[in-house]
C-alpha cells in the first residue's frame, strides 16, 4: 500500500488495512506485538545502551551477585567421596559395593558374549569355557524372533546380526548387547516396583513426579559427571548412568497403565476374594501387559541410546568406535559403526515390538515329549551347543574369522569424499543462505536481549499463557540461569533450539498432514520416521559431520532431522483424529479441498500440532546438547567441557539450566494446548 | 411371601466429599438434602434399607446417577458405605476383617459386570476358574468346575478362546460362569444386560431365568430397564437420586405407585404384562363348567391366548395346584386394552 493509493483514498482497501491495524492493536495481540516490539529494540540498541550510559550490568550478570553454586556442588561430591563416613563404612564403601553388585553380572554376560570363562588371573588364565559362539547367538535371535512374531521378523533380526558379523562389527556390538543385557533388566525391574508404588500411594506419586519430570529433561552428559566422579572411569559408571536415564519412562509407563485397567476389572478381582498381591499379579499386571510391554520397548531403544553416549565414560562398544573415529575424522570408520548401530537398534526395536503386540496362542499339547512341544528351541539349544563347543578347537566357530569380513570403510570414504567435492558448491549455497538469513539474524536477536529484560519478558509470557504462578517460575528459572554466569550460552541454546524447532515443524507438519490425508502417504511416511525415532541420538551426527564440518549449522540439521517426528507424528494424528461428521459438515456446506484443510481440519488439529511442538521443543534440546561434540558454544559444550574436566558443580549448573528451558518450554505449551483444547470444548 | 431375609441392609448411606464420617456424625445419620448442599457433600446413597430374602429375584432399578451402582457396591462392600448396617447370613458385613471379607466373597458370593470384566490375557475356561485360582484350588480340579459351568451357560466348545474371539454376549456368558463357579449363595448382576443389542438382551435374560429355575440362587439384579426389571423381578426398589422411592412387586408398583416419579415409570407400560391372573380372578371355587387351569403367578398378557380362545372361563390355580378363583375373557381383555373391570 503506496502514499499515492492512500491519498487517493481508494476506499476498500484501505478500510482493509485500517481494519487490520485495529485488529493488531486492540485485545490480545496488542500485548504480544508490544512485548516483541519492546524486546527487538532492547535487544538491537542494548550494546549502545551500554556504552551511553557506561552500565555493564545491562549486558552482563554482575559478577559480585552470581550465585558460585558450582564450587559449593563440586566441594559437597568430593566431600562424599572422600570423607563422609557413616561409622562402620565410608560413603565411597557403599558406591564400591553397588559398583560391584553390577559388575558381577556384567562381566558374566560379557564372558558369555565375548571373552569365555577362565579361572586363574593374567597369564596364567586357563579357559575353562569358550564364549558362544557367533552363530549360536545368531541361532538364538533367530529363534527368539520367531518365538516373538514370524519368520520374516526371524530373517530380518538373523540378517542384522549376520550383518555384524560380517562387516567386522561383531566384538563391539557384542560389548554394547552385553551393556543392554544388564541394563534393560534393572531398568525394567526398578520402573515397574517404582511405578507400582507410585500407583498404591499418591503420595509417593507426587513425590517422585518431579523427580522423573527433571530426570528427563537434564540433559545426560550432566549426569555422567558426578557418577563419574563416584563411580570411576568405566562400564559400571555407564551402566549405572545408562539405568537412570532408561528408567523413568517406564516408572511413567507403569503408572499410567496400572491406572488405566478398568475399575470393573479390578472390581471383578475383589470381588473373586484376591489378596492385594493376588490383585496385583494376576489381575493388574496381566491386564495392563500390552502397555507394560510398550514401556519395555522405550527401556530398550533409551538403553541401547545411552549405552552409546555412555562410551565417553568407559562404556566401550560400537559408541567408543564411532567416538574415535570422529576424533580421528575416520570417515569410514565412523560410518561403519554408525551403520551397525543402526542395524542393532532396528533389530532390537522389531523384536521387543513384536513381544509387545504378541498375541497370546494356546498352550502346547502336554502329553506330547518336551522336545516335540517346543521343537524350534530344542533346535537352537542344539546348535548353541554344537557350535559352541566347536569353537573349543576351531577358531572359525568361536569368532566370525576376520579374513572373511569385508570392509566398506573404503567405499564410503569414497563416497563422502565424492560428494564433498563435487556437491561442495550447492552444499555450501544452502548453508550461506541460511546462516545469513536465518540464523544469524535470530542469532543476533537472542544473544542482543538484555538479561534483565529476558527474565522480566519470559515471565510476563509465561504468566500470560499459564497464570502467574507458572509466570513467576519462569523469570526465576531464567534468574537462576543469569545469575549463574550462563545467560550468553542460554541465548546460544534458546536461538539454536527454536531455529531448529522452526525448521522441523516448517518440514514435519506439512508431512504429518500429508500423512493424515493420504494412506498410502502414511504408511511411506510412517515407516521412514519410525526408522528415524529408533536411531541413538549419537548416530545422526555422523553423516551430518562428514558433510558439513563442524559448527552450528551441522548441530542444526542433526536435531532438526532428530526432532522431526513428532512433528509429523502429531500432526498426522490431529488430522486423523478428527469427528469424521465434522469434516463432513464441511463437505455438506460446501468446502473446497483447501477450505476443509485451512477451516475445518488444520483449526481442529491445533492441540496435537501443539503436544506435537513440545515434543520437538524436547527432543531438540536434548539432542542439542550432544551437538556440543561438533562444535555449538552453548549450555551443551558448557556440560560436555565439564564432563571432560569432570567438573560436577560445573556439569550439574550447566546441565540444571538446559532443564530449566525445557521445563519452562514444556509448561508454556502445554498451557497453550490446554486452553486450545478448552476452547474447542475437546477433553 | 415369608421367605427367610439372608442379606438385610438399613439406613445405608455412602456421602462423598470432605471428611464425609464426621459430616454424617454431625446430622445423627440423617442428613436433609438442604445439609448435604450446604457443606457441598454428594449422597450418593441415601439411607436405603432393603431385606432381601432366600431365593427371590431382587431388582434395584433407578436411572444413571440414582445411586443404583453405588448401592449395590455398598451391599459387596467394594465400596465402604459411610453409615448404616448391612447383615449377611446374620452377621454384620460391616464389621468383618477384611480376611473375613475375603473369605466371604470367595465363598458366598459372585458377581456379574456391565462391561464384563473378563481378563483378557486368559481363555475361557481360565476366566471361569480364576475364583478358584485365586483361592488356590489345583488346575484339575478348578478347570473341571470351570468346564461344568462352562456348559451350563452354553459356551461348550469356546472354552479354549480368548475374551476378544467373542460376542459381547458370549463374553457376559463367561461372566455369568466365573461368577458362579464358586457356587455362591448370594449373586449380584450389575447391568448385567445393558452392554447387548436389544436382541441379545431378550435372549439373555432368557437364559437368566432358564438358570435360576435351575439354581434358585439369591439375587441383587441392577438395571435402568424398566421392562427388563418388571420380566425378571420378584420385587423392585425403584431409586431416584439415592434414595429408594419404593420397594414393590411389579404388580403393586403399577397398581399403587407411592410416588410420581414411579408412576411415571409405569405409565408407558402396559398393565397386561406386569398383572398376574391371581389379581383379577373371581375369588372363590365355582363347580361351572371351565375350559382348564392356569397358575396364578401368569401375567395376563402370557394367558390371554388361551383364555380368549377358549370358550368357558379358566380355573387359576397356586403353585401346588390348589384352586383359587376363575377368570373369564373379559376380565383379561379389559387389562388388555386398558378398561377399568
Amino acid at each position: 500500500m503506496s502514499q499515492q493509493d492512500h491519498a487517493a483514498g481508494t476506499a476498500p482497501p484501505d478500510r482493509a488495512v485500517q481494519a487490520w491495524i485495529s485488529g493488531l492493536l486492540s485485545g490480545p495481540r496488542l500485548f504480544w506485538i508490544g512485548l516483541f516490539v519492546v524486546t527487538w529494540a532492547l535487544s538491537t540498541w542494548s550494546f549502545a545502551l551500554y556504552k551511553a550510559l557506561d552500565a555493564r550490568w545491562i549486558i552482563r550478570f554482575p559478577s559480585a551477585y552470581e550465585l558460585g553454586l558450582e564450587d559449593w556442588i563440586s566441594s559437597f561430591v568430593s566431600w562424599l567421596s572422600d570423607d563422609l563416613s557413616f561409622g562402620l563404612f565410608t560413603f565411597r564403601d557403599v558406591t564400591r559395593f553397588l559398583s560391584a553388585l553390577i559388575e558381577w553380572p556384567y562381566d558374566i554376560v560379557r564372558s558369555l558374549l565375548i571373552d569365555g570363562f577362565a579361572v586363574g588371573q593374567g597369564q596364567q588364565a586357563v579357559e575353562i569355557l569358550p564364549p558362544l559362539s557367533w552363530l549360536a547367538i545368531i541361532a538364538i535371535v533367530v529363534a527368539i524372533a520367531r518365538y516373538a512374531k514370524d519368520w520374516t521378523l526371524a530373517a530380518l533380526a538373523g540378517g542384522c546380526f549376520a550383518y555384524l558379523a560380517i562387516f567386522g562389527q561383531w566384538e563391539s556390538a557384542m560389548v554394547t548387547l552385553a551393556s543392554v543385557l544388564i541394563a534393560v533388566p534393572i531398568g525394567v525391574a526398578g520402573g515397574l516396583a517404582l511405578g507400582i508404588l507410585a500407583y498404591r500411594s499418591a503420595a509417593f506419586e507426587g513425590a517422585i513426579r518431579p523427580v522423573l519430570d527433571l530426570m528427563q529433561t537434564v540433559p545426560v552428559f550432566a549426569y555422567l559427571v558426578p557418577i563419574l566422579v563416584l563411580f570411576g572411569f568405566g562400564p559400571v559408571s555407564a551402566l549405572i548412568a545408562t539405568v537412570i536415564y532408561a528408567m523413568p519412562p517406564m516408572v511413567r509407563i507403569t503408572t499410567v497403565a496400572l491406572q488405566s485397567v478398568p475399575e470393573e476389572v479390578i472390581e471383578a478381582g475383589r470381588m473373586v476374594g484376591c489378596r492385594r498381591g493376588q490383585l496385583m499379579r494376576k489381575v493388574l499386571i496381566p491386564t495392563a501387559m500390552p502397555s507394560l510391554m510398550v514401556g519395555v520397548n522405550q527401556v530398550i531403544m533409551l538403553t541401547l541410546n545411552m549405552v552409546i553416549i555412555a562410551s565417553m565414560i568407559g562404556a566401550g562398544g560400537l559408541g567408543f568406535d564411532v567416538l574415535s573415529a570422529l576424533r580421528r575424522l575416520d570417515i569410514g570408520g565412523g560410518i561403519e559403526a554408525g551403520v551397525a548401530i543402526v542395524v542393532m537398534a532396528i533389530a532390537l526395536d522389531r523384536l521387543s515390538q513384536a513381544f509387545a503386540e504378541q498375541r497370546l496362542r494356546p498352550r502346547p499339547d502336554p502329553s506330547l515329549p518336551i522336545y516335540r512341544r517346543y521343537p524350534i528351541a530344542t533346535v537352537t539349544l542344539a546348535i548353541v551347543v554344537a557350535t559352541t563347543l566347536a569353537g573349543l578347537s576351531v577358531s572359525g566357530f568361536r569368532a566370525y574369522p576376520a579374513s572373511m569380513t569385508i570392509t566398506t570403510g573404503t567405499i564410503w570414504a569414497s563416497g563422502i569424499e565424492w560428494i564433498n567435492v563435487n556437491l561442495f558448491d550447492a552444499i555450501d549455497a544452502v548453508k550461506t543462505f541460511l546462516l545469513t538469513w536465518l540464523l544469524l539474524p535470530v542469532r543476533q536477536f537472542f544473544n542482543g536481549i538484555p538479561w534483565a529484560w529476558g527474565v522480566i519478558v519470559t515471565g510476563l509470557a509465561a504468566g500470560r499463557v499459564g497464570g502467574w504462578t507458572l509466570g513467576l517460575m519462569a523469570a526465576a528459572m531464567m534468574l537462576f540461569i543469569a545469575a549463574s554466569g550462563l545467560w550468553a550460552k542460554a541465548m546460544t541454546t534458546i536461538y539454536l533450539t527454536s531455529v531448529s524447532v522452526f525448521l522441523a515443524s516448517l518440514i514435519g507438519i506439512p508431512l504429518g498432514i500429508w500423512a493424515g490425508q493420504n494412506a498410502r502417504a502414511n504408511k511411506v511416511i510412517g515407516a521412514i520416521i519410525d526408522t528415524l525415532q529408533t536411531l541413538p541420538s549419537f548416530v545422526y551426527l555422523i553423516p551430518v559431520v562428514m558433510l558439513f564440518r563442524v559448527g552450528d549449522f551441522s548441530a542444526l540439521i542433526a536435531v532438526v532431522l532428530y526432532a522431526l517426528a513428532p512433528a509429523v507424528r502429531y500432526a498426522a494424528l490431529g488430522i486423523r483424529t478428527i469427528d469424521p461428521e465434522l469434516i463432513e459438515a464441511g463437505k455438506v456446506t460446501g468446502c473446497t479441498p483447501r477450505q476443509l484443510l485451512w477451516r475445518v481440519k488444520l483449526p481442529l488439529a491445533a492441540p496435537s500440532l501443539l503436544l506435537g511442538l513440545n515434543q520437538t521443543i524436547m527432543l531438540a534440546l536434548s539432542m542439542l546438547v550432544i551437538t556440543a561434540l561438533v562444535g555449538t558454544r552453548d549450555l551443551g559444550q558448557e556440560v560436555y567441557i565439564a564432563l571432560t574436566k569432570a567438573d560436577v558443580g560445573q556439569g550439574i549448573v550447566a546441565g540444571l539450566s538446559v532443564a530449566f528451558l525445557a521445563i519452562i518450554a514444556d509448561r508454556v505449551v502445554n498451557a497453550l494446548a490446554r486452553s486450545s483444547r478448552e476452547r474447542l470444548g475437546l477433553k | 411371601m415369608a421367605r427367610p431375609v439372608l442379606l438385610d441392609c438399613s439406613g445405608v448411606w455412602k456421602v462423598y466429599g470432605p471428611n464425609p464420617t464426621a459430616f454424617m456424625k454431625k446430622f445423627n445419620d440423617t442428613p436433609g438434602d438442604a445439609d448435604l448442599a450446604e457443606h457441598g457433600m454428594i449422597g450418593a446413597v441415601r439411607g436405603a434399607s432393603v431385606q432381601i430374602g432366600q431365593g427371590e429375584i431382587f431388582v434395584i432399578m433407578g436411572l444413571s446417577g440414582s445411586g443404583k451402582s453405588t448401592l449395590v457396591r455398598c451391599l459387596s462392600r467394594l465400596v465402604e458405605p459411610t453409615a448404616g448396617s448391612i447383615n449377611f447370613e446374620g452377621t454384620d458385613l460391616l464389621k468383618m476383617t477384611d480376611d473375613e471379607l475375603i473369605q466371604v466373597r470367595r465363598k458366598k458370593m459372585g458377581m456379574v459386570f456391565q462391561h464384563f470384566a473378563l481378563l483378557p490375557h486368559l481363555t475361557v475356561l481360565q476366566n471361569a476358574a480364576f475364583p478358584l485360582e485365586v483361592q488356590g484350588v489345583d488346575r484339575a480340579t478348578r478347570e473341571a468346575r470351570a468346564m461344568e459351568m462352562v456348559e451350563i451357560v452354553g459356551l461348550k466348545g469356546r472354552e479354549g478362546y480368548y475374551p476378544r474371539q467373542l460376542s459381547g454376549g458370549q463374553q457376559q456368558r463367561v461372566g455369568i460362569a466365573r461368577s458362579l463357579v464358586t457356587e455362591p449363595d448370594l449373586w449380584f448382576l450389575d447391568e448385567p444386560f445393558s452392554a447387548l443389542d436389544p436382541l441379545i438382551r431378550r435372549e439373555m435374560q432368557d437364559e437368566f431365568l432358564r438358570l435360576q429355575s435351575m439354581l434358585h440362587k439369591t439375587i441383587v439384579f441392577i438395571t435402568h430397564d424398566f421392562d427388563e426389571a418388571i420380566r425378571l423381578a420378584d420385587r423392585i426398589a425403584v431409586m431416584k437420586d439415592g434414595r429408594i422411592e419404593q420397594t414393590a412387586t411389579p404388580e403393586e408398583l403399577m397398581t399403587n405407585p407411592a410416588t410420581p416419579y414411579v408412576a411415571e415409570f409405569t405409565r408407558h407400560v402396559p398393565r397386561s404384562k406386569v398383572v398376574r391372573l391371581r389379581s383379577i380372578m373371581s375369588p372363590g371355587v365355582t363347580d361351572a363348567e371351565v375350559a382348564g387351569d392356569l397358575p396364578g403367578h401368569l401375567t395376563v398378557a402370557d394367558a390371554i391366548d388361551q383364555i380368549d380362545g377358549a370358550p368357558y372361563p379358566f380355573r387359576v390355580v397356586d403353585e401346588n395346584g390348589v384352586p383359587l378363583g376363575t377368570v373369564d375373557a373379559e376380565a383379561a381383555i379389559n387389562v388388555m386394552v386398558g378398561r377399568s373391570g
